[in-house]
């Protein structure tokens, strides 16, 4: 019985920190929600374009880890700064529908050319952090957790808790909240809309940096990795597209809950249901909290 | 009064004469190499009647959905299966009951349309994208317990009569293309098209009126996905001639839906030639390749550029002409004839002034 109950208890544990990775995609894509009410469908492409830069700096130019770093987040910027002025500024008046489209697009652009520039193979990142178990917990607690989750999980802890502050009590977050509310008033005022857009821009992209590191180095870099931002999806829409707490918290219900059932019911049904599982229990949401644990009341005006 | 035959006028039976006389009687005699049956109009075909099913959903009752793929696997696994368990049914039949067995699918991954809209539904059709190729591809049944993964596709027989030539397949795809493209314009044209159009302009204006939001979102899923099962099944039939779920990857989705925004939202011809655009472009990169440059770039480098010009074309569509190159289209033909206007026009453009 309590072999058992240290089982559950380490594969809750292990899908809750490995639904912190999940968050920390969500979180790219709430940054920009909450600052632009534009939808990034391209979050899942930044994740991959940047930390395949920064792999391919390491190793194709053999630039020291924290300069390729730097570079890398540097490079971020410059995307924000591209994608302010070439794909947002000239949508400014479109709908919703049309940007959430041109991000697909976006989306489209940096995995090409991450791929023309870096190549298609499967490439090792390697943090010094061993995705294996921690011997102290597996010795004291009998918990077999991943050296990897919890940093991912500490991680995950310190940028929330730096965006927290950071909207909730300095000048900037203010006027990123304004921009978000009515981006005409704001800017009406004098909230200066261009750097305000760039600032969310490049902070999505050392974001997306960040959370492409952690799953790089648990999955290699390479395009899957698009395809498991996408499960960033129903982590926001189980979190709300504009709550920072939300995403993570989304991540951890949907990184638990894939991991339970996948183990206790994925036998039989032949496995693998962690597929979909995400996105179904989206579904649920969807129909009875469509604007998620914390998001604000979706209202819309006729 | 221009002349009507039904609620077509006469140019669109010109129209219709053109493509009949260009794809049945030109395109057979001029094309005889297999290369372009097979790899360019088979697929063309096939991918186009997937697109009409998403612009059905998403250019014309304005629901944004991403999961044609999925819709298009269960169409094909559903011919597959009653092909093989039920070979009385023949293949049109099957082909019939693919699609609507793809449509229940759609009804049921439609629902949440009913709730929510734009990004959150396209998660939720996203939960029928991975749902339906992981039930393919879980339960044996569907695959009739074949081991290997990939299933070879039973051969096209029509009343006893086999089509298993390029030319033949091609025939066999156009006479269904045809046949669903009119009905999906008469059905645009129509009252269930306005209904359509009305959810997608304005849904709170289009309930007010009257038109059921439950039925005609629910309509609009069931047709979207019984198009893209038939489309599916001729998919795997006709061009692949096997059956794999990784073949309806959200790959293909994206695709689908790039031919769409491409081609022109709310558009049946856009469907057409996004489709082209689509599936054209990538051979004309390679043949660029292979030909300016000599195969000195690498195919990997080609497909990654191919992608790059479709995500920047997406843009660029977005902030030029958010309703594709179907207006881009329109917008030629209308210079043309602003170029030279005809005397009884002009007569009744001063006549309105005074």
């Amino acid at each position: 019985m309590v072999e058992e109950l240290l089982f559950f208890m380490e594969v809750l544990v292990g899908g809750l920190l490995a639904g912190t990775m999940y968050s920390l995609v969500a979180l790219g894509f709430v940054l920009i929600f909450k600052a632009s009410a534009t939808f990034n469908f391209s979050q899942g492409a930044m994740v991959f374009f940047s930390v395949l830069a920064f792999v391919g700096f390491m190793q194709d130019f053999n630039i020291p880890f924290v300069l390729a770093f730097i570079l890398a987040a540097l490079l971020m910027v410059v995307v924000g700064l591209c994608t302010e002025r070439f794909v947002l500024r000239p949508l400014m008046n479109a709908s919703e529908d049309t940007v959430l489209m041109a991000t697909i697009g976006l989306g489209y652009v940096l995995e090409g050319l991450a791929q023309a520039a870096w190549g298609v193979e499967v490439r090792r990142l390697d943090l010094g952090i061993g995705d294996f178990p921690v011997p102290w917990i597996a010795d004291n607690l009998k918990l077999f957790i991943s050296a990897l989750d919890i940093t991912a999980g500490l991680v995950a802890a310190i940028m929330i808790i730096g965006l927290f502050l950071l909207f909730k009590y300095t000048k900037i977050g203010l006027g990123l909240r304004a921009v978000a509310d009515d981006a005409g008033a704001a800017s009406s005022i004098g909230i200066p809309l261009k750097h305000i857009m760039l600032l969310v821009w490049s902070a999505a992209g050392v974001v997306a940096l960040v959370a492409g590191c952690m799953w790089g180095a648990r999955a290699g870099v390479q395009f899957a990795l698009v395809d498991l931002a996408l499960k960033a999806l129903p982590v926001l829409i189980i979190g709300g597209f504009s709550s920072i707490p939300g995403a993570i918290i989304g991540g951890l219900i949907i990184g638990a809950v894939e991991k339970v059932l996948e183990v206790y019911i994925g036998p039989f049904f032949g496995g693998a249901i962690e597929g979909w599982a995400p996105y179904v229990l989206a579904i649920f949401f969807l129909l009875y909290r469509p604007e998620g644990l914390f998001g604000e009341k979706i209202i819309r005006r006729v | 009064m221009k002349p009507v035959f039904m609620t077509y006028t006469k140019k669109d039976l010109i129209n219709l004469a053109v493509c009949m006389v260009l794809s049945v009687l030109i395109i057979p005699s001029f094309i005889t190499t297999e290369y372009w049956y097979t790899s360019i109009l088979i697929p063309w075909l096939c991918l186009a009647l997937a697109t009409i099913g998403q612009q059905i959903v998403m250019g014309y009752t304005g629901q944004l959905a991403l999961g044609a793929a999925g819709f298009m696997a269960a169409g094909a696994f559903a011919m597959f299966n009653l092909i093989l368990r039920v070979p009385d049914l023949g293949f049109v039949g099957s082909l019939i009951v693919s699609g609507l067995i793809a449509a229940a699918f759609g009804i049921l991954f439609g629902l949440p349309s009913l709730k929510v809209r734009g990004i959150y539904l396209m998660v939720a059709t996203l939960a029928s994208q991975f749902f339906i190729i992981w039930m393919i591809d879980k339960f044996g049944w569907f695959k009739n317990y074949d081991s290997s993964g990939i299933i070879t596709a039973q051969d096209i027989v029509i009343l006893g009569k086999p089509f298993t030539t390029p030319l033949a397949m091609y025939f066999v795809c156009l006479a269904v293309t045809t046949v669903l493209t009119l009905l999906a314009m008469n059905m645009a044209r129509g009252s269930t098209g306005r209904n359509w159009m009305a959810v997608r302009d304005m849904d709170i204006a289009a309930e007010s009126m009257g038109v059921s939001l439950l039925r005609t979102k629910v309509q609009a899923f069931a047709i979207s996905a019984f198009y893209c099962g038939v489309a599916g099944a001729l998919f795997a039939f006709c061009y692949l001639k096997s059956l794999e779920p990784v073949a309806f990857d959200i790959k293909l989705s994206f695709k689908i839906l790039f031919m769409c925004i491409l081609g022109g939202l709310g558009t049946i011809n856009g469907a057409f030639i996004g489709a082209a655009f689509i599936l054209l472009f990538p051979v004309l990169l390679n043949a660029i390749g292979n030909n300016v440059f000599h195969g000195a770039i690498d195919a990997t480098i080609i497909s990654s550029i191919e992608q790059v010009i479709f995500g920047g074309l997406m843009i660029i569509f977005m902030i030029y002409e958010p309703l594709g190159m179907a207006k881009l289209w329109e917008n030629i033909k209308q210079k043309w004839k602003t170029k030279i206007p005809s005397s009884t026009n002009l007569k009744s453009s001063l006549g309105k002034k005074t």
